[in-house]
This record gives C-alpha cells, sequence and structure tokens, in this order.
C-alpha cells in the first residue's frame, strides 16, 4: 500500500488527470444546468489528453523539433500522443459547439436549462400536456 | 526546481475545475474555465509539448470561451440575480403548457 | 343449456340492450377543476423527484468514488512519469523520431506525424470539423423558425469605443500575420493547421465583434467562406489520394521532401496544412457567427 502510494506520488501529474476526469464526470452527473454539464464534458475531455500527453513524455526529453537531422533516440519526446491530441482538441470544440447550439435549442423549446425542471416540462408534454 | 513549478501548475488546474465545479451562476463558470485551458495550455508547455500548447490557447481558452459567452448572451443567462431567474422560471411554467 | 339466464344468452334472446348500458357507462363531463392540468401536478412531481433524487445522489455518489479509486489504483500502476523505457516509448516513436526527417521532410516530428503517416486520421478529423459546421448549420440556423430566441440588442458598441477601436486596428493585421506564420511554418516549427486555423479565426471573430456583424457580413462573404472550406477538404482529398495511391503501388511521385528546414519542404505537409487551417478558419468563423446572429 506504501509502495502503491509512493508510486502514485511519482506519477502526479497522472493523477492530476484522473482527478480532471472525475471533476468532469461529477460536474456531468450532479449539475443540473445543461451549460455546466458541456463544461464538465470539455473538462472531462482535458484530463483525457493530460493523461495521454503524460505518457508521452520522456524525462529531459525536447520538444520533437528535430533542429538537426541526425536525431538520436530518447532525447525528444514522444510526438505520437501529441498528434493523437492535437486532433482530440479540436474535436472536443467542434463536439461542444454541437451540444451548445443544442443546448440552445432546448431553450428556445422550453425556456429552462434545468434538467429536472425540463424532464418535468417534458412528462408533461408526453401526457398531453396540452392543456 | 521544475517538478515544484510542475505541481504549482497541476494545482491551478485542479483548483480551476473545482472551481468551475461549484461555482452557481454560468458566466462564472465560463471565465473560470477559460483560465483552466490557459494554465492547461502552460502544462502543455512543460510537457515539452508546444503544438498543443498553441492550439490549446487559441482553439481551447479563444472559441470555446467565446462560444460559450455567446450561448449564454443568447440565453440572456448573464447577471441574473434571484428575482431575475423567479422570472424565468415563472416563464418556463408558462411555456411548459403549450 | 343448463346456464340459461346467462347475460350472453339473454342478449342472444334480445332482453338486454347492451346500447344503452354503454350510455349509462358514459363518463359525466367532470367539472372544471377536476380534470387533468399538468400544472396542478407540479408540487406532487416535486415530491417525487426530491425523494428519487435523493436516490440518485447516493448512487451516483457511490460511483464516482468507485470510478475515482480504479483510476487512481492504475494510474498508481502504471509505468514511472518520464521513462523513456515504458511501453509507450516503442520502436513505432523510434522509428518517427529517427527517420521521420528523412522520410516526411519536416522538422517537426509531430506535423510530420499527423500530415504525413497519419494523414487519413487527419483527413477524418477535417471531416469531423465540417461535419460538426453542418449540425450547427442546421440547427442555429434562424431561416423559417416559427418563434425565433429574441436576440438582446444592446450589445456594448465597441466601435464607438475609441480604445477598442484604434487597438483592434492595430492588433488584427498582427494576429493575421502570426496565424498565417503559424500555418506555413507549421512544418519546421510548433504549430500547424489547427492552431494557425484557429489563431487565424480569433481574428476574424474580434473584426466581426468590434466592426459589427452586419459590415463582416459584408466584407467576409458568406459564399468565399463555403467555398473555401469545400475547396480545401477537396484538395486534401485529391492530394492524398495521389500521395497514398503512388506510395502504395510503389510509383514515382513528383512529392518529394525537399530539404528538411527550407520554407518549401516536406512535400505535401505544408499544402495540406493551409488546407487544414483554412477548414478550422472557415469551420470557426462560421461557429462565431451562426452563434451570434443566425447566418454566416
Amino acid at each position: 500500500m506504501a509502495a502503491m502510494f509512493d508510486h502514485l506520488l511519482h506519477n502526479y501529474e497522472e493523477a492530476a488527470a484522473i482527478a480532471l476526469l472525475s471533476i468532469g464526470f461529477c460536474m456531468l452527473l450532479f449539475d443540473r444546468n445543461l451549460l455546466k454539464k458541456v463544461i464538465g464534458l470539455d473538462i472531462m475531455d482535458s484530463g483525457v489528453f493530460l493523461l495521454l500527453a503524460d505518457r508521452g513524455f520522456i524525462a529531459g526529453g525536447k520538444a520533437p523539433i528535430m533542429a538537426e537531422a541526425a536525431a538520436e533516440a530518447g532525447r525528444y519526446v514522444n510526438p505520437i500522443p501529441a498528434g493523437l491530441v492535437l486532433t482530440g482538441i479540436v474535436v472536443s470544440v467542434s463536439v461542444s459547439a454541437l451540444m451548445l447550439a443544442l443546448t440552445v435549442r432546448v431553450y428556445q423549446t422550453y425556456r429552462t436549462l434545468d434538467v429536472d425542471h425540463l424532464y418535468m416540462l417534458m412528462s408533461h408534454r408526453r401526457k398531453g400536456g396540452r392543456a | 526546481m521544475m517538478t515544484v513549478f510542475r505541481v504549482i501548475l497541476l494545482i491551478g488546474l485542479v483548483g480551476c475545475a473545482i472551481a468551475t465545479a461549484i461555482v452557481r451562476k454560468p458566466m462564472q463558470a465560463v471565465i473560470i474555465y477559460s483560465a483552466f485551458s490557459v494554465v492547461l495550455a502552460v502544462i502543455w508547455i512543460t510537457l515539452e509539448a508546444p503544438d498543443l500548447a498553441v492550439t490549446e490557447a487559441a482553439v481551447g481558452a479563444g472559441v470555446t470561451g467565446i462560444l460559450l459567452y455567446l450561448t449564454l448572451r443568447r440565453l440572456n443567462l448573464i447577471d441574473q440575480d434571484e428575482a431575475h431567474k423567479e422570472k424565468m422560471r415563472e416563464e418556463a411554467d408558462e411555456h411548459g403548457k403549450f | 343449456m343448463a346456464n340459461s339466464d346467462s347475460a350472453f344468452r339473454r342478449w342472444l334472446r334480445g332482453e338486454v340492450d347492451l346500447s344503452a348500458e354503454l350510455r349509462t357507462a358514459e363518463m359525466p363531463v367532470p367539472p372544471e377543476e377536476a380534470r387533468y392540468h399538468p400544472r396542478h401536478h407540479t408540487a406532487m412531481i416535486h415530491m417525487i423527484f426530491r425523494q428519487s433524487h435523493r436516490f440518485y445522489v447516493a448512487l451516483v455518489a457511490v460511483l464516482c468514488v468507485v470510478l475515482f479509486t480504479v483510476l487512481l489504483l492504475a494510474a498508481a500502476n502504471l509505468p514511472a512519469y518520464g521513462d523513456s523505457e515504458a511501453p509507450t516509448n516503442n520502436e513505432v516513436t523510434e522509428r518517427y523520431v529517427n527517420r521521420g526527417v528523412e522520410e516526411t521532410g519536416a522538422v517537426n516530428a509531430v506535423a510530420g506525424l499527423i500530415l504525413d503517416y497519419r494523414a487519413f486520421d487527419t483527413l477524418g478529423e477535417s471531416f469531423v470539423l465540417f461535419t460538426a459546421l453542418c449540425a450547427v448549420t442546421i440547427l442555429m440556423s434562424r431561416g423559417r423558425r416559427k418563434h425565433p430566441l429574441p436576440m438582446e440588442t444592446d450589445y456594448a458598441d465597441y466601435y464607438a469605443d475609441p480604445i477598442v477601436h484604434t487597438m483592434c486596428k492595430v492588433i488584427i493585421p498582427v494576429i493575421l500575420v502570426f496565424g498565417v506564420y503559424v500555418l506555413v511554418n507549421g512544418h519546421l516549427s510548433p504549430g500547424g493547421g489547427f492552431s494557425g486555423g484557429a489563431i487565424l479565426s480569433s481574428a476574424l471573430i474580434i473584426y466581426a465583434m468590434v466592426w459589427g456583424d452586419e459590415r463582416a457580413h459584408g466584407t467576409i462573404r458568406e459564399r468565399a467562406i463555403r467555398r473555401t472550406a469545400a475547396l480545401a477538404l477537396g484538395f486534401y482529398v485529391v492530394s492524398k489520394t495521389y500521395s497514398f495511391y503512388t506510395g502504395a503501388n510503389g510509383l514515382h511521385s513528383v512529392i518529394s521532401p525537399g530539404v528538411p528546414g527550407r520554407i518549401f519542404s516536406a512535400g505535401l505537409i505544408l499544402p495540406l496544412n493551409v488546407a487544414v487551417g483554412l477548414v478550422v478558419c472557415c469551420t470557426m468563423y462560421s461557429f462565431y457567427m451562426f452563434f451570434r446572429r443566425g447566418e454566416l
């Protein structure tokens, strides 16, 4: 157990990434505001990206900009996670734009962003709330 | 030295995330989320990924923040106090009838 | 025959008029107060929600704690942070780092990775952006909507503010030049299509914010944005098809890596960076315009 804790202290970046993921997950499940849910998903994304980029980091390595052609391995950090995260960041912004557009449409129809309130209004509609 | 810097940045990052989760007003959450993205951009630098830093600063802090702000603007949710919220709720009830 | 006066037989004999029974069974019209009114049940639904909400919160809290613990345990068992011997830093990485410059001609290994070795992935990613743009267009365009959301009209008039206006006149060209630099130097220095496109779009967004939507709409034409995005995607598809076709069949390709370090080098990476950057720029600017005014 102590060894495990020691390991965790050494992997502090990964621990932070997982903390971010959990915070985003809690926001997604606990927060009743749809907009906060979108932000929570973005934070979850960031946690995943941070974990990925941490895995590619090599202590003492430089950024993978090869100034001279004769490159030796281990002197540069791993470029693969950086490439993956680069595409991921842009995908995450398009996903959040799509979700925000949906949020605006939900607000246009129901005039509220509170999930519980929304659920109530929708159940009224289902039961023939057209009074 | 670098480790201390990293730990401070990570604490700031997690702190920003927690603050985003617990603040009440959506506008505050949006602003803190932009700050979160800026801190994350600095963390990419410490992780030797400058490509990610440039992208995160432009996309995460810039465009996402603007989109969130515009959504708030569109929904008139900025600067809402309790009375305003009550009004919105009444309006929602009115609307619930359809 | 024994059960001769069952209801069915009486009905057969014609003694019972079922339609009369139906008439009496008809529900009386309830008074206005007793009718089903959804709003009057709000209190009850609130109560049910409160009860189920407590259960939900407990369940979700347990779920979050379990997830957090499991993931932390996983993190504790990962290879040490910054370890060059970790399994993620395997022969693929070695190949990209050792032979990337010679094979792709790109000094920036990340650009060589996403636009040469894994260009197909980036193509799909550009199409994700394009699809998101289409979806946002469908959801946010204000044409023939029955009840458009009234937009707030008292926007701050930045144009009238001399400080903002003058500063933006100075700063927008600087941002544009920086964006173009990041875009076309993607294979030599950090940056590339995604970041350069986002920087360019931020300059356009500032322009639209300060000079007003109408002016921006007049300057940056809707048709130009659509054509640029479609042309950039088409160029990406065509050029990468050529590159894949020649590469897979061992044919001679006119695209050469060139001299690494020069601006016109790295074969297709520079034009592909520009294409991706244009797609990103158009998409982000269109997102802004659709969220702001419901049309380009």
